[in-house]
């Protein structure tokens, strides 16, 4: 007899053992107030110590937002479209919860050795944790997006509430991709020294700040390409629901939704395959 | 014929150095044995007594970058030769088997470095073997909370969030709340943020949210009674408290008196190697006699 069928015949189940991927999704289910109350005590933890607190939630990505409008204001000329200032607002704004979420999501794991090191529980809390946060600290944000919206000239409408589903989607997605980073960060530390770059070069080919079909109709190929791209698509279903008149193809909500459920399903399935290596000590 | 100095600092004439590797290239521990490929079983049970934790022909290795050197030539060589070098592999647990039956306290003895702490990790499923496995009735939890906290939030704040971590839900915290107050006997500074905390205040803390927890199967380090002589013994008390009310104990300590108060079973560790298993008066003997 094994030891294992051993082990079976007294009721002893192996320690650390990977749980399957429902029980392991139902243990985090049960975690969810420790995510909760994780998530909000970081978001005030964050700007604590700092003299204006959490209004720097929203003074950084407005002052990011100011930055690349005036810059990219000036270099597009004439081809940058109306609205620009609102146009630049939601991309920089929204943007923010993708790169937080990526960011974050890498060094969930890495970052909390201690945590994952003492007390057992589905590691998938953490980068859920993670996101949870970014989301939180996207609320304000979003609140303030609105006001800027209005004082730039947008008149208010009944479509600025699809920005609730949308953000449901696209939290969706943010969470897939921080669970592929979280793990691909426990095998390859310097993941985390290339990340910014990835993020800034997706920055520059999301359409944050320029209007693809713009600056890119002498390539109509490429524009096919950002067709499907899942960040751009986002921000153009954002402009169009927020903006005076901008005008999206609704396709963009397939494209986002498949995005969404591709990248959750696989970072999930990723993610669980290493729940065993996780908080290994070397 | 005599060499000149000019040809002694050609590096022409000599073939480029290159240091042998001083520690051991043995990536073994990536072909992980499955628990599952282990055929025969090497445990002796008693079958007249519940058996709680199996703890099966353990080995764990670590993978420990040896120098802070790595980065240059060897960083780059790292990253194409698969074997690599500069790396050492400690085997730190050289198969290790016992079975702990139900209402057991064991103590773990062991020279510093001797595994301890390492078998302990093994056992709550923290560090994982590279063969053998352990199995358990439930997951066995080690005593502490310290990580889940976060210094910039309140006592009282972090009671919350460290008793979350520990699996309750939020009304259990609530009932627990004012217990572990006053046991930390915190009540005047729980609003205050966690990093004005003295060090014994913050430690204090930390031992009343962690204790609040009933274990089935229960891991204590040595150093968990803290803070100043009146809450040690109070802390102390809380420990035997829990140790009574918990099923199965391991007991990690320097101390060899209270490993004699509390335990019933004694296992000595040398180097990775389990030495002696058995009751803690003969095995203690045994291991002072080797120290000498």
């Amino acid at each position: 007899m094994t030891v294992a069928e051993e082990a079976d015949k007294f009721g002893l189940h192996r320690v650390g053992a990977r749980p399957t991927l429902a029980s392991y999704l139902k243990q985090t289910w049960e975690r969810r107030e420790f995510i909760y109350e994780l998530a909000k005590a970081r978001v005030q933890k964050q700007n604590q110590q700092n003299r204006l607190g959490m209004i720097w939630v929203v003074l950084k990505p407005t002052m990011n937002a100011i930055m690349y409008g005036v810059i990219f204001g000036v270099l597009q000329g004439d081809s940058k479209g109306p609205d620009f200032p609102v146009f630049v607002v939601i991309g920089v704004f929204l943007f923010e919860f993708f790169t937080s979420s990526m960011n974050g999501g890498a060094k969930s794991i890495t970052g909390n050795q201690a945590l994952v090191q003492s007390l057992s529980f589905p590691r998938l809390t953490l980068p859920v944790a993670q996101v949870t946060q970014n989301l939180l600290t996207l609320m304000p944000m979003v609140v303030v997006m609105f006001i800027y919206a209005m004082i730039l000239g947008t008149t208010p409408k009944w479509t600025w509430l699809v920005i609730i589903p949308l953000l449901m989607i696209f939290s969706v997605f943010n969470m897939g991709i921080a669970l592929i980073c979280a793990r691909i960060t426990v095998h390859i530390r310097d993941f985390t020294q290339i990340l910014p770059l990835i993020t800034r070069m997706l920055f520059y080919t999301s359409g944050v700040l320029f209007s693809v079909d713009r600056i890119l109709n002498h390539w109509p190929w490429l524009v096919r390409i950002f067709d499907f791209h899942p960040l751009y698509q986002t921000l153009q279903i954002a402009r169009a629901m927020i903006m005076n008149d901008a005008t999206y193809d609704p396709f963009a909500w397939i494209v986002v939704s498949v995005w969404a459920l591709l990248a959750l399903g696989f970072g999930l399935i990723y993610f669980w395959k290493a729940e065993e290596l996780y908080g290994r000590a070397n | 014929m005599p060499i000149s100095f000019d040809d002694l600092i050609n590096p022409g004439l000599h073939p480029e150095y290159e240091p042998a590797p001083i520690f051991s290239d043995d990536t073994s521990f990536i072909d992980v044995v499955k628990p599952e490929d282990i055929k025969s079983s090497t445990l002796t049970i008693d079958e007249t007594r519940q058996p709680v934790v199996m703890v099966d022909n353990l080995h764990v290795k670590y993978q420990v970058f040896s120098s802070g050197k790595a980065v240059g030539t060897a960083g780059a060589r790292r990253l194409l030769q698969p074997k690599m070098r500069g790396v050492r592999t400690v085997h730190a647990l050289k198969g290790v088997s016992f079975v702990a039956y139900e209402n057991e306290s064991i103590g773990i003895i062991g020279s510093n470095g001797s595994g301890k702490s390492t078998l302990l990790r093994a056992i709550t499923g923290l560090t994982p073997p590279a063969s053998g496995a352990v199995y358990a009735r439930s997951r066995p939890s080690l005593l502490g909370v310290g990580a889940a906290l976060i210094p910039d939030l309140s006592g009282d704040k972090n009671i919350t969030l460290g008793g979350l971590a520990l699996g309750y839900n939020r009304q259990e915290v609530e009932t627990m709340r004012d217990e572990i107050t006053k046991f930390a006997e915190l009540e005047e500074f729980i609003d205050l943020p966690m990093r004005t905390y003295s060090s014994g205040m913050a430690a204090r803390l930390k031992f009343a949210i962690a204790a609040s927890k009933q274990h089935d199967i229960l891991i204590v380090d040595e150093a968990l009674a803290v803070g100043d002589a009146k809450f040690r013994k109070r802390s102390e008390a809380k420990i035997r408290e829990i140790r009574e009310n918990a099923g199965t104990v391991f007991l990690v300590s320097h101390s060899m008196n209270s490993i004699k108060e509390t335990c019933n079973r004694c296992i000595w560790i040398e180097k990775g190697v389990q030495k002696m298993d058995g009751d803690p008066d003969t095995v203690i003997k045994a291991y002072q006699q080797h120290k000498k």
